[in-house]
């Protein structure tokens, strides 16, 4: 009899063990908080910016249909428009499926990019591809709801240059975040993930 | 094309070997080395104000171990190579690349999201369907001028 119990004791405490290390890791003071880590539902962010036409934008432009997002800038010679052409062919993959995506370039240099060098800057990639610009506190209340980071760089001569977080974003048509496409993942993984994150919003419209 | 541009690029090598353009003996080379430089190309700039990227492959078909130490190009006021790594937390960080050794037979390739020769303080812009000479800096004291093909802003190899 006392062995039951002991047992059982035992059993409890591993039970409370479990539940408290996965409430640790999920809810807990372990949850994922720091920079690049999982991303906001677009519906729990706010934040106020311009799009290349000078249209006002947030996040209530992009929940609806599902979205691509990736930041950068258009003074990054290497990783920026490697990305920008990269998506344009995953677009062109898609083909008329991809229409409904919103697929939008955000700037992490609002300083130097301005509406008029979105607007010219996104006009030598596909069409549907969009650049938004703004204040700097709301590019950083993006940035913070989407848990991506950047940092200015000065270099010589009063040049410099911005580190950023380069993985693109994919969140579903209500908004929820569903997977990055990580700068150097093999393109064959890219459209499966941007179909799977178009998926959701097809399931949901036929139940 | 580019085969032709590479026969081109390799009788260059073969012309500095000969020691054609090396007047010191500071740029001698040493016997067997012989550099070649494939598939260059560049991304149209928009503009002047934003440093333009370019990219290529560098071989060593000679038998000593060669370091890439710099670039010069008169287009640029500044020209360096540069590195993007991402970090563990997914953001892309770029730093100066000054030394990039090949050992005999290696290769080393500038390619997006890798390696790129960052042209910072163009002179003038980076016109699609143009080219400008380019000049690769080596160790050895060997100064290689190739010609880059400038291709689309959206161009993701050298095949456009």
């Amino acid at each position: 009899m006392m062995r039951v119990a002991k047992i059982a004791a035992i059993g409890a405490a591993a039970v409370f063990a479990a539940l408290f290390v996965g409430w640790w890791q999920v809810d807990g003071p372990g949850a994922d908080s720091a920079p690049g880590k999982r991303s906001l539902p677009l519906t729990a962010m706010e934040f106020s910016l311009t799009d290349q036409d000078g249209r006002d934008v947030g996040p209530e432009t992009l929940i609806g249909e599902p979205s691509l997002v990736f930041f950068g800038f258009t003074y990054c010679p290497d990783v920026c428009p490697t990305t920008l052409s990269d998506i344009s062919g995953w677009l062109d993959e898609i083909g008329p499926d991809a229409e409904d995506l919103n697929t939008v370039f955000i700037t992490v240099d609002p300083d130097r990019d301005t509406v008029e060098a979105m607007a010219e800057y996104v006009s030598y990639f596909h069409p549907q591809i969009q650049g938004w610009t703004g204040l700097p506190d709301q590019i950083a209340a993006i940035a913070d709801g989407f848990r991506a980071t950047y940092e200015k760089v000065e270099g010589e001569n009063g040049e410099y240059t911005m580190n950023h977080t380069a993985g693109v974003f994919l969140f579903d048509a209500t908004g929820r975040f569903v997977t990055t496409i990580d700068y150097h993942e093999p393109r064959e993984f890219a459209v499966p993930k941007i179909r799977r994150a178009m998926q959701n919003r097809t399931e949901r419209a036929e139940s | 094309m580019f085969k032709t541009f590479a026969k081109a690029i390799q009788s260059l090598s073969v012309a500095l070997l000969m020691g054609l353009p090396m007047a010191s003996s500071a740029q001698q080379l040493s016997e067997n080395a012989s550099i070649v430089v494939e598939s260059p190309w560049a991304r149209a700039s928009l503009g002047m104000s934003r440093p333009g990227g370019a990219y290529l492959t560098v071989r060593n078909e000679g038998s000593d171990q060669i370091s890439l130490i710099g670039l010069r190009a008169e287009i640029s006021g500044m020209a360096s190579i540069h590195e993007t790594r991402t970090n563990s937390e997914g953001v892309s960080i770029m730093a100066p690349a000054d030394n990039i050794v090949i050992p005999p037979g290696g290769m080393f390739a500038l390619e997006p999201g890798g390696y790129h020769a960052m042209l910072m303080q163009l002179q003038s812009p980076l016109v699609e369907g143009e080219t400008f000479p380019l000049t690769l800096l080596f160790s050895d004291g060997t100064e290689l001028e190739i010609t880059v093909p400038v291709l689309g802003i959206g161009a993701r190899g050298p095949e456009g």
